[in-house]
């Protein structure tokens, strides 16, 4: 909207580009109660992670199964988002390759519509993720140690991270051409962020550089802040890396991907 | 600006990195008409519906439609415009009426006021019975309906429509063209690319031809069916013994030797003078030779598409190599 630079130009309010984002949103909601196999994947492989780490390795690692729970499923709760929120490149480099992107182009809406639709419909989806894993976990034996109070406040901290992280997906999802070439790079990103991290197994186990590079892997960090969060214990050190990771991505990626969606839409 | 033009384009370019899409296009579409675009494969039409649509931006040239100007206002643009693209852009996953209403929401019409926009379209469209039905589930023809319905969602006064009718059935490639009728009859503007010449000799009031990325001609149909071909009149006696008799007639009074088809005992010739057609007749009639065809023809359109865009006849043909 900012970019056009000459006099004459038809402005959309800010007031109305977000209602339109929510139009949208709602249309992306839509789409994931119609198809709620897509969102099984992204809610799937977490639990099986979570089953698999804990029934096979849990005894090894933390001696028995309850406490590695305790451990793990914060740091799965990291996993989820970061992988639910790839969904949003999907969706975006679909709607373009579809042509739907075409159809809404030429409507008299905000460029940054879709995109905040796009985002917003991500948010319900890391939401569903999330519920389902704590519903889960806790079926597993997984014990919230400080008060039911502390869910709220750690899904919204996953939400901001999600709403952070999308940019990655939504830069991938605009560059490449087709939606299967988003999901393999991603995997390439996440794979070794997540297992490079202390999500499964506490750093101090791990050689140097590994353990160097998990102390300071924000999914470490958001996994410490949530441990911290629901079982007990200190919040403030990993939330402020944490924070300050999400602030670095959002910097680097966020203009980034808005300049790969602006030229794969001029 | 002018009213009375719609569309205004003046020296349009699009490169692609070794071709050239558009070569300097100039178009004028007067408010109220149908212009039909016709051009052979890969001529550019599609590129210039998607600058004039806002979707691409021209390397060169400029374009308004209804005074907005395509770079500068594309929001004013597009608040006036429809588009049907060449291949189907709605949502897979979601319903006809989900789609639709869904337009309807972004072009800020109320809930209701949207879904009762919907059913309305999905009506005209003969699409009622598939309006609950997700768009995977609909053939391609359903899928051009859909499309092309949800561009009318904000009753456009420019419509964009490119091959809108490819894949249609002939029933529903009627009701396609008596849609456009009625929004034409209404004050609507379109432009229509189409490989049908039929349709646009029935659509458009004008006609522009393109062939790679430049206008070749431009005018009425019958216009140019005048320049390209010229007239020719046209005999097929009855008795097929006749025919040496109705060559040398033809021959005498167009003063040109016809071209003569023994299969299907048919003779054509060049004509400048249509009253030659009433000669003709008494000729036949005076030597007691009845025809069974006999008339003054027009070149139909396609044989002045072939004849503006004839490739074959361009290019130097491959040289014939042996195999051995
Ligand atoms: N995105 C693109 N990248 C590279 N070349 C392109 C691109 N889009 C179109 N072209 C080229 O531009 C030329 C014109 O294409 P265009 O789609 O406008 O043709 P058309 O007249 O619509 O053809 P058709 O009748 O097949 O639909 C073609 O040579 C085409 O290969
Ligand atoms: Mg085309």
């Amino acid at each position: 909207m900012t970019t056009l630079a000459a006099p004459p130009a038809t402005r959309i309010g800010a007031a109305k580009a977000l209602r339109h984002g929510l139009t949208l949103a709602r249309r992306g909601v839509l789409k994931i109660a119609k198809n709620p196999e897509q969102l099984a994947d992204v809610t799937i492989m977490p639990i099986l992670f979570l089953v698999m780490f804990v029934y096979l390795f849990g005894g090894a690692i933390s001696g028995d199964t309850s406490s590695y729970l305790q451990l793990v499923v914060p740091g799965i709760m990291v996993m989820t988002t970061i992988q639910a929120s790839v969904t949003v490149g999907i969706a975006l480099n679909t709607d373009v390759s579809k042509g739907v992107f075409d159809r809404f182009r030429s409507l008299p809406i905000a460029r940054s519509a879709p995109l905040i639709g796009a985002v917003l419909a991500d948010l319900v989806r890391y939401l569903v993720c999330l519920v389902v894993l704590l519903v889960v976990a806790t079926i597993m034996g997984y014990r919230v140690g400080t008060s039911v109070a502390a869910i709220p406040v750690a899904m919204a901290l996953m939400m901001a991270f999600g709403l952070a992280f999308c940019w990655i997906a939504v830069w991938v999802g605009m560059l490449v051409p087709n939606p299967g070439t988003v999901q393999g790079l991603m995997a390439v990103l996440i794979i070794p962020v997540s297992f490079g991290s202390n999500i499964f197994v506490p750093s101090e186990t791990m050689p140097g550089w590994l353990q160097a590079w998990s102390d300071v892997n924000p999914v470490s960090l958001l996994a410490d802040t949530l441990r911290g969060l629901l079982n007990g214990g200190p919040v403030a050190g990993p939330l402020l890396g944490a924070l300050a990771w999400m602030a670095a991505i959002l910097a680097v990626f966020f203009p980034l991907a808005m300049r790969a969606y602006r030229k794969r839409l001029a | 600006m002018n009213d009375d033009i719609a569309i205004r384009a003046e020296g349009l370019v699009k490169r692609y990195r070794e071709t050239t899409a558009l070569a300097g296009v100039d178009l004028e579409v007067p408010t109220g008409t149908v212009l039909g675009v016709l051009g052979p494969n890969g001529a550019g039409k599609t590129t210039a519906v998607r600058i004039l649509a806002t979707l691409l931006q021209a390397d060169a040239g400029h374009a308004t439609v209804c005074g907005h100007d395509v770079r500068r206002d594309p929001v004013g643009v597009r608040s006036v415009i429809g588009l049907t693209g060449q291949y189907a852009s709605v949502d897979e996953d979601l319903t006809g009426a989900e789609n639709l209403t869904l337009i309807g929401r972004l072009l800020d019409l109320p809930k209701a006021a949207a879904r009762a926009r919907a059913a309305e379209l999905l009506d005209r469209f003969e699409l009622t019975g598939a309006g609950g039905r997700a768009i995977k589930t609909y053939s391609g023809g359903m899928r051009r309906r859909l499309d092309l319905a949800a561009s009318l969602v904000g009753r456009p006064r420019v419509l964009y429509l490119d091959e809108p009718t490819t894949g249609l059935d002939p029933h529903a490639r009627n009701e396609v063209w008596q849609v456009v009728r009625g929004l034409v009859d209404e004050g609507a503007t379109a432009l229509l690319t189409t490989q049908y010449l039929e349709e646009a000799d029935q659509l458009a009031d004008r006609i522009t031809v393109f062939d790679h990325g430049r206008v070749v001609a431009d005018g009425r149909s019958d216009e140019l069916k005048r320049r390209v071909g010229g007239q020719t009149l046209q005999v097929r006696p009855t008795v097929r013994s006749d025919l040496d008799l109705v060559e040398r007639i033809l021959a005498e009074l167009t003063g040109a030797s016809p071209a003569r088809d023994d299969d299907a005992a048919l003779l054509t010739a060049p004509v400048s003078d249509p009253t030659l057609l009433s000669a003709m007749v008494r000729r036949l009639d005076e030597a007691g030779i009845t025809a069974d065809e006999l008339a003054l023809r027009l070149p139909s359109l396609d044989e002045v598409f072939l004849a503006l865009t004839g490739d074959a006849a361009t290019r130097p043909a491959e040289p014939e190599r042996s195999l051995v």
